[in-house]
């Protein structure tokens, strides 16, 4: 890209030349003006002298009158000249920095460092579209998992917000349409090390162009989209795209499950949230009737989830197009205590405000609070910036569907063997789930869960793969054992086991594995970080397989033969 | 009509011309090369190498290129001419006959940007 040089040399074309004449004429003068030498003959200046003379005239350092001293003549000239050399400098360096000024140059410079630095990419890196709520939580995650990334976003402030951000590894952000194919580009859409594309914006429209733009160009890696419509989500999914997140649809599954399978839903949370609830603020489950407040995107995403675990459901909702979509449905908004008690208040268990504006969802926590002190109110967010105010209304759940999302995707990155485990999750009852969240419990306590996975193999497990090429039989244990100490266990346990088709929960330590076996554990994070040693170093394993260390060295080969 | 390709085509045609002047003659003849011709083919050569920048078609870098050719062969001509003037004692033959044959060479990279334009000309119809 040489759109700079290229805006600079045409801008500076007429400064040039001003120059070039200017300087030419004046030396010609000087060559042509009669002078004289120093024992009073008339004397031409040549070029060689005329062009000396001008250069340093022009620049005004001014060495005097040589090599002989002027006549009046040539002293009018070099009047004349030194105004109209000095005023072309300062017209040519005027015209540079007037350039070096102007917005679009500072555009065009700012696109091409951007461009010269995610080229020089030599490590993975995912590319996201959109630095909302959901795109700033998923790049802070990934830049603490040392993972590199690239935004881009409409908007400069956002843009600003990435640079102040004190990330701690760079992330390069671009102020560009996301939805143009040619910044897509420049932002790394066909390096090879581009792993993932994720496209966050608040567009639906920008979101569609940036997963259809990635998949055609590279079928086989991974879009994730965003979409608020389910058109667009049946659209994204037509052409591939490998995982489409809807807020309002994902927080209304989310809410659905806390209410109705609290223990489960814990396990999720504690899965895919770094910041997990307690165990001791699982919501008591109590069938009854639940108040729904604004039948918007959310309301009808939530009705559809609660309607399929048979929950009764009022709806109150003043917009017309709304009125008259369900069963039982009271007209109006819901902040005053009149419309609350028609909808029954005194006999439902929960109330949902999820109206498209913060300050009556806040109103109608607060009224429906004052009536029944003993219900479960579900707010939502809608502007990242009323946060503190939402912090503080003692809300049991407050919506922030940026988060929820985040932590999905988040869940996708990490290992797709997670997503995985928490579809299989539903085939479990609550009491399972109960036994599953007092293990993780016992294990992490009150710290991050995390979780990771592993593929045995060449690539992720070299040190496994050549002792099970030696036929030596592998247990699930080896991963659990301190490769430090191995009569100590490390803070983590196997979650799933996947062997081709078949996935096997929470499989025991004694399982034989195989290569190509995919296993997903969770515990403490510097569980991985030592299991990483056993998984990667032979003479670690074999020390945890056989509580020797295996130095095959010549060197310990004849001290162990000593002794 | 364009005045921007009038004003153009002047400035290139002129570089040639003011070259070709000033080459013609016997080689080694000081007499037969004016020192203000090789001047003024220098001057209006560099004015057609800025008035050729920001051009980004390949016809247009190549005319840059040409044009770049003319100033070098033409400067570096300039400045012989000064060192036999000045500094090695007055003009000889041989030094002539080498200040010619560089202005030779910029004629030949000025022919070259005329065909260039001709080429331009005949390509764009309008």
């Amino acid at each position: 890209m040489n759109n700079v040089f290229y805006l600079l040399l045409r801008r500076l074309r007429v400064p040039f030349i001003t120059m070039i004449v200017v300087y030419s004429i004046s030396i010609l003068g000087f060559v042509l003006i009669p002078g004289q030498d120093d024992a009073g003959n008339v004397w031409r200046m040549d070029f060689f002298h005329a062009v000396y003379f001008v250069s340093f005239m022009g620049t005004t350092i001014g060495f005097g009158e040589i090599p002989f001293a002027f006549t009046d003549g040539q002293r009018m000239w070099t009047l004349l000249m030194i105004y109209a050399t000095v005023v072309a400098w300062l017209y040519g360096i005027g015209s540079m920095l007037a350039l070096l000024q102007e917005p679009v140059f500072g555009r065009l410079l700012r696109r091409r460092s951007f461009t010269s630095e995610v080229v020089g990419f030599a490590e993975p890196f995912y590319l996201i579209c959109g630095y909302g709520v959901t795109g700033r939580l998923i790049v802070h995650k990934l830049a603490n998992r040392d993972i590199r990334a690239v935004v881009i976003d409409i908007n400069q402030d956002r843009i600003d917000d990435l640079e102040m951000d004190s990330l701690p590894i760079r992330v390069p952000g671009l102020c560009a349409d996301a939805a143009l194919p040619d910044v897509l580009d420049d932002a790394g859409l066909q390096h090879p090390y581009c792993i993932g594309v994720l496209a966050l914006t608040d567009n639906d429209n920008s979101n569609l162009a940036v997963s259809i733009a990635s998949k055609l160009l590279m079928p086989k890696r991974m879009v994730i989209s965003r979409t608020e419509a389910e058109v667009t989500t049946a659209n994204l999914l037509s052409f591939g795209t490998d995982q489409v997140v809807d807020p309002f649809e994902a927080y209304a599954g989310y809410l659905s499950m806390a209410i109705h399978t609290p223990y489960k839903h814990l396990v999720y949370d504690w899965l895919v949230n770094p910041f997990h609830r307690p165990l001791s603020s699982v919501y008591q489950q109590k069938q009854g009737r639940w108040i729904i407040c604004g039948f918007g995107r959310f309301g009808r995403a939530l009705y559809k989830a609660f309607k399929a675990d048979d929950v009764f459901i009022t709806v109150i909702d003043a917009k017309e197009q709304n009125v008259n979509q369900t069963e039982q449905q009271i007209w109006g908004i819901g902040t005053e205590a009149k419309t609350l008690e028609e909808a029954n208040i005194h006999d439902a268990v929960g109330i949902v405000a999820g109206t498209d504006n913060d300050a009556d969802n806040l109103s109608i926590i607060m009224t429906a609070r004052g009536i029944k002190p003993k219900l479960v109110t579900v707010v939502r967010q809608n502007l990242d910036a009323n946060r503190l105010v939402f912090r503080h209304s003692g809300a049991d759940f407050v919506m922030e569907p940026g988060r929820i999302i985040a932590n999905q995707i988040m869940a996708q990155i990490k290992t797709p063997l997670l997503p995985a485990f928490i579809d299989a999750l539903k085939e479990y009852d609550d009491v399972w789930a109960h036994t599953l969240l007092n293990r993780m419990s016992s294990v992490v306590g009150e710290d991050e869960l995390d979780s990771w996975a592993f593929v045995l193999g060449e690539e992720e497990t070299p040190a496994i793969k050549m002792a099970l090429e030696e036929e030596t039989v592998i247990k699930m244990k080896v991963f659990l054992k301190d490769p430090r100490d191995r009569s100590q266990m490390l803070p983590g346990f196997p979650l799933m086991l996947r062997r081709g088709e078949e996935i096997k929960i929470l499989p025991g330590e004694l399982t034989e594995l195989q290569l190509g076996d995919e296993i997903l554990f969770c515990g403490l994070s510097k569980a991985f970080t030592q299991v990483e040693w056993t998984v990667n170093n032979y003479n670690v394993l074999q020390y945890i397989l056989t509580g020797k260390d295996a130095n095959n060295t010549l060197l310990s080969r004849w001290f162990n033969a000593d002794q | 009509m364009n005045r921007e390709k009038v004003i153009f085509a002047f400035f290139i045609v002129l570089a040639l011309t003011l070259n070709f002047g000033f080459f013609l003659g016997e080689i080694d003849q000081e007499i037969h090369h004016n020192v203000f011709e090789l001047f003024a083919a220098l001057v209006v050569s560099m004015i057609c190498t800025v008035l050729k920048f920001g051009d980004r078609t390949h016809l247009g870098a190549l005319m840059l290129a040409t044009s770049l050719v003319a100033d070098l062969q033409l400067v570096i001509a300039a400045i012989l001419w000064g060192f036999a003037e000045q500094i090695s004692g007055g003009m000889t033959d041989s030094m002539m006959s080498s200040v010619v044959s560089l202005s030779g060479g910029a004629l030949l990279a000025n022919v070259i940007s005329v065909i260039l334009l001709v080429v331009e000309t005949i390509v764009v119809r309008r």
